[in-house]
C-alpha cells in the first residue's frame, strides 16, 4: 500500500509499504477514506518528539471503512464507517475505567521504555513516537487498529467524512481543553494559538457558556476565522497581550487561559522567546515555552490554565513561584477521545456544530509530504489540510 | 461541504527539497571546520601564514560550529546566511595572511582563498533559496475566513449550548456557591 513515511527531520515520503495484517484477536484493519495533518505531526516533522524511526509512517487524524475484524472483535462489521482516536484505549485497565482514555495502561506495546522515560506509561498512540508503542499511523491506504473493539467511533450514516474526521482528535482535543477549564458563565477564557485546536477550543468555550473568549495568534486568516465564532482576535504582532487582556478585564486577568501552541511557541519579540529560539536551534533547549511563561504572568490569580499543545521534553525558566503564589491550577494531557465522542458526534449530528468548517486544503495522500510544507509554513492561508488516499 | 483549495508543489511525494539536503551538507560541513580551526589552529595558522591569530582561529572555530549546528535545524536560513558573513571574514583574514606569507604559505592561502571563494558561492545561493522557499508567504495578506463560524445554526444559538456539563474530576473553579456549600456546617 501506500503511505506517509518518516525518514528524518523535515522528510516526509510517499513509500510504498506492506499491507497491514491482524495481529492479535482485538485487531481490525480499516480502509482509509480520509486523514488529516495535524500540529502535532509538525513536531514530528521538526523531529521534536524523541524516538521516531525512519520508515515509521505517520498520522493519527483517519477515519475510514472496516475491512477486516479479529476473532475477538464482536462490535464491528465489514464495511461499517469508524473514526479512530489517536489514544488507542484497552477499555479494561483502571485508567480506561476512570475515563483517562490517554493513560490506558495496557496499550502502549514499549510499556518499559514509557516506564523508563515517564515513569509510569502512557497510552498508544497512532503515527507516534516509539515511546508510545511506535503504532504504524493513518496517513495511509490502510491501517491495523490495536484493541479495535474499543478504539473507534461508529460514524451516522448522515455525517460526511468532513464533519466526522476531527471526532478522533482536535476536536475532542479543544473540548477538553474547554471542558478542563471548568468554565463558568462569568468567564474569561483566553486562547495562545488560532490553528485547528484553537479553533475547537474556541467554539467549545462558546458552547460551554464562556462569558468572553479571546484568541491570540499573528495570522490575520486565523484570527478572522476565530472572530467569526465569536472570539475577540489578539494579533500579538500588532498590539502588547498584556496590555490588551487587561484592558479586556477590567484588569484582572482571564479566568481561564488556553495554550493551544505547545512546544514550537513563535520567537515573537520577546526576548524569551528569541532566547528559546536559539536554544533550540542550538540544542541546548527541547521546547519553546513562551506561551506558558505568559499564561502564568497573566492569568488571574485562583485562575485554571489548560495545556493541550504538545510538549516534549524540558523547558527552562518557567516563573513557578508566580505560579505557585497566584494559586494557579494546570491541567493538561493528551486527550481522552471517546470520553467525550459520544457527545459530540451527537452535538454534530444535531447541528449545534459542524468541525469541517476548518478545512482549508484537501489533497490526494501523494500530494502529503508537499502538504506538510505548505502546513508548516502556513502558505496560501493554510489551517487545515485533509487528504485522501 | 466548506470549499477548499489545493495547491500544487514541485516535488509533492517528497517533503525534503535539494536545498535543505544542501544546507544540512554545509551545516556538517561548518561543524568538522569549526572543530579543526578550535583543535588544531596552531598547524593552520602555520599552513596560511596566520602565526600568532591562533585565539583568532579559534574564535572562527566557535562561529563554525554554531552556525553549524544551526544549520541542522529546522530553520536552518539564519544560519547560512551567517555563514556568508563568516566567509567574507575568513576571505578578509586569509588576504592578510597573504601579505606576510612565505612561498609555500602564500600557495596554501591561495587555495584556501580559491576554496572560501567558492563555499561563499555555495553559501549565498543556498540561503538565497531558503529565504525564497520559506518566506512565499510574505505578500500574502492572509485569507478571510469570516464566514466559517462553524455553528450552523448561529453563534448566538450556540453559546452555553453546553452550560454546566463538567464532570466533577474535572471541576477546579472557586465559585462563591461552591466556597458556601464548602464553609456550610454539616446538617
Amino acid at each position: 500500500m501506500k503511505a506517509l513515511v518518516w525518514h528524518g527531520k523535515q522528510d516526509i515520503r510517499y513509500d510504498t509499504v506492506p499491507d497491514p495484517e491482524i495481529e492479535e484477536p482485538r485487531d481490525a484493519i480499516i480502509k482509509v477514506t480520509s486523514c488529516a495533518i495535524c500540529g502535532s505531526d509538525l513536531h514530528l516533522f521538526h523531529n521534536y518528539i524523541p524516538a521516531m524511526k525512519p520508515g515509521d509512517i505517520v498520522g493519527h487524524e483517519m477515519m475510514g471503512e472496516v475491512v477486516e475484524t479479529g476473532s475477538a472483535v464482536n462490535n464491528l462489521r465489514k464495511g461499517e464507517r469508524v473514526v479512530i482516536p489517536f489514544t488507542i484505549n484497552c477499555d479494561e485497565c483502571d485508567q480506561c475505567r476512570r475515563g483517562n482514555y490517554s493513560l490506558c495502561e495496557r496499550s502502549n506495546r514499549n510499556k518499559p521504555l514509557a516506564d523508563k522515560v515517564f515513569g509510569h506509561t502512557t497510552a498508544g498512540l497512532f503515527g507516534y513516537t516509539h515511546l508510545t508503542g511506535g503504532y504504524a499511523g493513518g496517513q495511509a491506504e490502510y491501517l491495523r487498529v490495536p484493541f479495535a473493539d474499543a478504539t473507534h467511533i461508529k460514524v451516522p450514516d448522515s455525517m460526511t467524512d468532513e464533519q466526522a474526521l476531527f471526532l478522533g482528535d482536535i476536536f475532542p482535543t479543544g473540548w477538553q481543553a474547554a471542558v478542563q477549564c471548568d468554565i463558568q458563565r462569568t468567564d474569561t477564557v483566553a486562547i495562545w494559538g488560532a490553528g485547528p485546536v484553537g479553533q475547537m477550543a474556541i467554539r467549545s468555550a462558546i458552547l460551554l457558556g464562556a462569558k468572553q473568549v479571546i484568541v491570540i495568534d499573528r495570522l490575520p486568516e486565523r484570527l478572522s476565522m476565530g472572530a467569526a465564532a465569536g472570539a475577540i482576535p489578539i494579533n500579538f504582532e500588532d498590539e502588547s497581550v498584556v496590555e490588551r487582556l487587561n484592558e479586556l478585564t477590567d484588569n484582572k486577568g482571564p479566568d481561564k487561559c488556553i495554550d493551544c501552541v505547545g512546544l514550537e511557541a513563535h520567537a515573537s519579540g520577546h526576548i524569551d522567546s528569541m532566547m528559546d529560539r536559539v536554544k533550540q536551534a542550538t540544542m541546548m533547549e527541547s521546547d519553546r515555552p513562551h506561551v506558558l511563561r505568559e499564561m502564568i504572568y497573566v492569568c488571574r490569580g485562583g485562575g485554571v490554565l489548560s495545556i493541550p499543545g504538545v510538549y516534549g521534553g524540558l523547558v527552562d525558566k518557567i516563573p513557578f513561584g508566580m505560579a505557585m503564589n497566584k494559586g494557579l491550577t494546570f491541567r493538561m494531557g493528551q486527550t481522552h477521545v471517546r470520553r467525550w465522542t459520544g457527545d459530540l458526534t451527537r452535538r454534530i449530528d444535531e447541528g449545534q456544530i459542524d468541525p469541517s468548517f476548518v478545512i482549508t486544503h484537501t489533497a490526494d495522500l501523494k500530494e502529503g509530504p508537499g502538504m506538510y510544507r505548505v502546513f508548516e509554513q502556513k502558505q496560501d492561508s493554510c489551517i487545515k489540510v485533509v487528504l485522501k488516499p | 461541504m466548506n470549499p477548499t483549495s489545493t495547491l500544487s508543489t514541485s516535488r509533492p511525494d517528497r517533503s525534503l527539497t535539494t536545498t535543505d539536503r544542501v544546507a544540512r551538507g554545509l551545516g556538517w560541513f561548518s561543524i568538522g571546520l569549526g572543530l579543526v580551526e578550535i583543535i588544531a589552529p596552531g598547524r593552520l595558522g602555520r599552513a596560511l601564514g596566520l602565526e600568532g591569530r591562533e585565539r583568532l582561529l579559534q574564535a572562527y572555530g566557535g562561529r563554525e560550529i554554531g552556525a553549524g549546528v544551526w544549520a541542522l535545524s529546522d530553520t536552518p536560513a539564519p544560519a547560512i546566511w551567517a555563514r556568508v558573513g563568516g566567509d567574507l571574514l575568513d576571505l578578509a583574514t586569509l588576504a592578510v595572511g597573504l601579505r606576510d606569507a612565505d612561498s609555500e604559505q602564500k600557495r596554501n592561502a591561495i587555495i584556501a582563498l580559491a576554496a572560501v571563494a567558492g563555499i561563499t558561492v555555495v553559501d549565498l545561493l543556498t540561503a538565497a533559496s531558503l529565504t525564497a522557499e520559506t518566506s512565499e508567504r510574505k505578500g500574502e495578506t492572509g485569507r478571510d475566513y469570516s464566514d466559517r463560524s462553524g455553528f450552523p445554526q448561529g453563534a448566538a444559538s450556540a453559546r452555553g449550548a453546553a452550560e454546566g456539563i463538567t464532570p466533577v474530576d474535572f471541576q477546579v473553579t472557586a465559585t462563591p456557591e461552591r466556597a458556601v456549600a464548602a464553609l456550610e456546617p454539616a446538617e
